[in-house]
């Protein structure tokens, strides 16, 4: 199985602060990888710099063949690889759901317009909001908007999809049906990293479960790992967080 | 026999920047009364003095300080008045300011919360009460660094005095460079000093701005 | 007061006003189309990493916003005479309110484009879009909108500052209302009839606004909300 994310002994520090400490793991093709941990663990740290949204200090990021961690990264090319999707959605406000997924594949990957409309079609019914393409954002849920942004990322048919914290700042009602669309996603075989506190959602669907903790990876496992923590920090952990 | 800029001509440039002084500050004190008497017409709740000051101010906001310069200096002595052309900069600049301070102030004004406006309702405190003791405070505040920096617009519209004859800093600057014919010397001397003036209000202005903005929440655009 | 009021007499000169306004008209749509091009660059250039760049756009914002209108006008007009360019009066004062507004401008425009939060610009970089292509749409454009009663009002107040061209003979309406009361003594009317002629020009100006804004933005037009 090819390997389509790897970090290794990746030290990220801001300032005086040092957050990742030598953080290494790998993701294969169809995985689904889930991290916990506490804020501050740099679990978000690591996972920004998986899509250069942070520059490392030391060690290697490889991402589907791209150098991440080398100044001479092509971007657009590994942006068009990597889809992210944000705590805080960033759907852009002045722009229709069908403009905001559209803007990137016309944009960056010189789609036509009909061959983009297609993909926009495709992918708002994946998430079920196929009905919602002339809305403006500020007239979604949150929920919704979090499943726009989500389509928005797919629209660039990436390799592998990374997820911050997508659901933390949802309404408990509304949380459910984001994550109802990442599990449908995983079950299409979509290579995915996922920084969650949905402990139950983590335990379910990612194939590996990774605690960080002080800027480590702690402790590694499949879903089993959380019902039977072996390190004391992911038990206290555990035993705090549910 | 052409003479070239010299001491007495820098002192008499002076002497007008000390006249664009006194009528900025006679603007800034008689508008500032009469736009704080205009701020509080329009947020009174006597719908025809909201109205009367709403009027009055689209009215001078929509005419330029020129015209209205023109209006009180020509029109006033036709009338039967005559006036000097210091007296009618101040009408004029007064009349302006009023609106614009007004303006400003008013928004100061309604922008101190709701909630606020709800808790001075719920100490039983009476109309005039709740806006001397909780509301003008507050407003005040608020009201300082778009003060500040309207004080710069001030300075900088007693220039259009000088086009009815009172001689300040521009019109001191047209008179010497009517006896020496070096007009671009002449104003970038005058430029230089009205920068002098106005660059530390405005820098005054930004610095209470953002002394303003530590204490506020950051905005959210999601 | 003993003063008879004769509007006659000055509503007779109806066409020399006209005139005057259509001139005035002219200026302010020139100096506004290229005032707003001006600053738009300028606030770029502000907010652009590279120091000289930015120092220099940022000390002509301040030189221009610190001085009178008046005086810029007087220094653009005589200096260019000065280098030996003998321009006539209204080109020279449609570049000095091209200087001016442009500083303005810029202002109105850099306050907008630091209004975008970063996490829209993550998400733009994220999907592989270039620095132009952020820019544009996730900065320029959404920044325009938000700033656009600032600028409407920006634009207004040029078209009340180009009065201040008569003085160096631009033939606008200020020019004319000073020619026409000079003529037929009776100031009072005059000046009242051409203060009435601006703010129907800044009624005209702001409708005129308001419909470009309907047009161009269609997100406002559609829910009427603010961004």
């Amino acid at each position: 199985m090819s390997t389509v994310v790897e970090l290794r002994d990746v030290h990220k520090r801001f300032g005086a602060n040092s957050v990742l400490k030598g953080v290494s793991f790998e993701v294969s093709k169809g995985q689904v990888i889930a991290i916990i941990g506490r804020s501050g663990s740099g679990k978000s740290t690591a996972l920004r710099c998986i899509d250069r949204l942070e520059i490392v200090d030391r060690g290697e990021i490889i991402v589907c063949g791209h150098r991440v961690h080398s100044p001479d990264i092509n971007l657009r090319k590994l942006r068009t690889d990597v889809g992210i999707v944000f705590q805080s959605y960033n759907l852009f406000p002045h722009l229709t759901v069908e403009q905001n997924i559209m803007l990137a594949p016309c944009a960056a990957k010189r789609l036509s317009k009909a061959d983009a409309k297609a993909i926009c079609e495709r992918v708002l019914r994946q998430v079920g909001l196929a009905e919602k393409s002339q809305a403006y954002p500020e007239q979604l849920s949150g929920g919704q908007q979090q499943r726009v942004a989500i389509a928005r990322s797919l629209a660039m048919e990436p390799q592998v999809m990374l997820f911050d914290e997508v659901t933390s700042a949802l309404d408990p009602q509304l949380t459910g049906e984001v994550l109802k669309v990442i599990e449908e996603l995983a079950a299409t075989g979509m290579t995915m990293v996922l920084v969650t506190h949905e402990m139950a959602f983590a335990a379910k669907v990612a194939d590996v479960v990774i605690f960080m903790h002080e800027g480590r990876v702690w402790e590694t496992g499949s879903g089993a790992m959380l019902t039977n923590p072996q390190t004391t920090e992911l038990q206290f952990f555990i035993g705090h967080a549910l | 026999m052409q003479t070239s800029f010299n001491i007495h001509h820098l002192y008499f440039l002076l002497n007008g920047m000390a006249w664009t002084l006194a009528l900025s500050l006679i603007a800034f004190i008689g508008g500032g009364i009469a736009g704080f008497a205009v701020a509080l017409c329009r947020v009174s709740p006597v719908a025809a003095v909201r109205w009367s000051a709403t009027a009055y101010v689209q009215l001078v906001q929509g005419i330029p300080l020129l015209i209205l310069m023109f209006m009180t200096y020509f029109g006033l002595s036709i009338a039967g008045w005559t006036l000097s052309a210091l007296v009618a900069a101040g009408i004029a600049m007064t009349i302006y300011v009023s609106a614009y301070l007004g303006e400003i102030w008013r928004g100061c004004i309604e922008a101190v919360a709701r909630t606020q406006w709800e808790a001075a309702e719920c100490l039983a405190l009476s109309r005039t009460q709740r806006m001397r003791l909780v509301i003008l405070p507050q407003a005040l505040r608020i009201a300082t660094p778009p003060t500040v920096g309207f004080m710069v617009q001030i300075v900088k519209n007693t220039s259009l005095a000088s086009i009815v004859g009172f001689v300040e800093l521009a019109r001191a600057g047209q008179v010497v460079n009517n006896s020496i014919f070096q007009p671009f010397l002449v104003y970038i001397i005058v430029a230089t000093f009205y920068f002098a003036l106005c660059y530390p209000l405005s820098a005054w202005s930004t610095r209470l701005e953002r002394r303003l903005q530590v204490g506020q929440p950051a905005p959210l655009f999601a | 007061m003993s003063y008879q009021f004769d509007f006659s007499r000055v509503l007779q000169e109806f066409p020399l006003f006209l005139q005057g306004a259509w001139l005035t008209i002219q200026l302010s749509l020139v100096a506004t189309a290229m005032g707003f091009a001006i600053g738009s660059l300028c606030a770029i250039g502000r907010r652009s990493g590279v120091k000289p760049v930015s120092l220099a756009c940022g000390l002509y914002v301040e030189l221009i916003r610190n001085t009178p209108l008046l005086v810029q006008i007087f220094l653009v007009y005589f200096g260019l005479s000065s280098i030996g360019w003998k321009v006539p009066a209204m080109y020279a004062a449609v570049i000095a309110l091209v200087i001016n507004v442009g500083a303005y401008t810029s202002e109105i425009m850099r306050a907008g484009m630091d209004s975008i939060h970063r996490g829209q610009l993550e998400a733009a970089e994220c999907l592989a879009l270039n620095r132009a292509q952020v820019y544009w749409h996730v900065i320029l454009r959404p920044a325009m909108e938000r700033v656009y009663p600032a600028l409407t009002s920006q634009f207004i107040l040029l078209m009340l500052g180009s009065s201040i061209t008569s003085q160096i003979s631009v033939e606008e309406l200020t020019a004319v209302a000073n020619r026409v009361q000079s003529d037929t003594y009776r100031s009072f009317e005059t000046y009242i009839v051409v203060a009435a002629a601006y703010m129907i020009l800044a009624l005209l100006m702001r409708l005129g606004f308001w419909l470009l804004g309907q047009l161009v933005f269609t997100r406002k037009r559609r829910l009427g909300t603010t961004m």
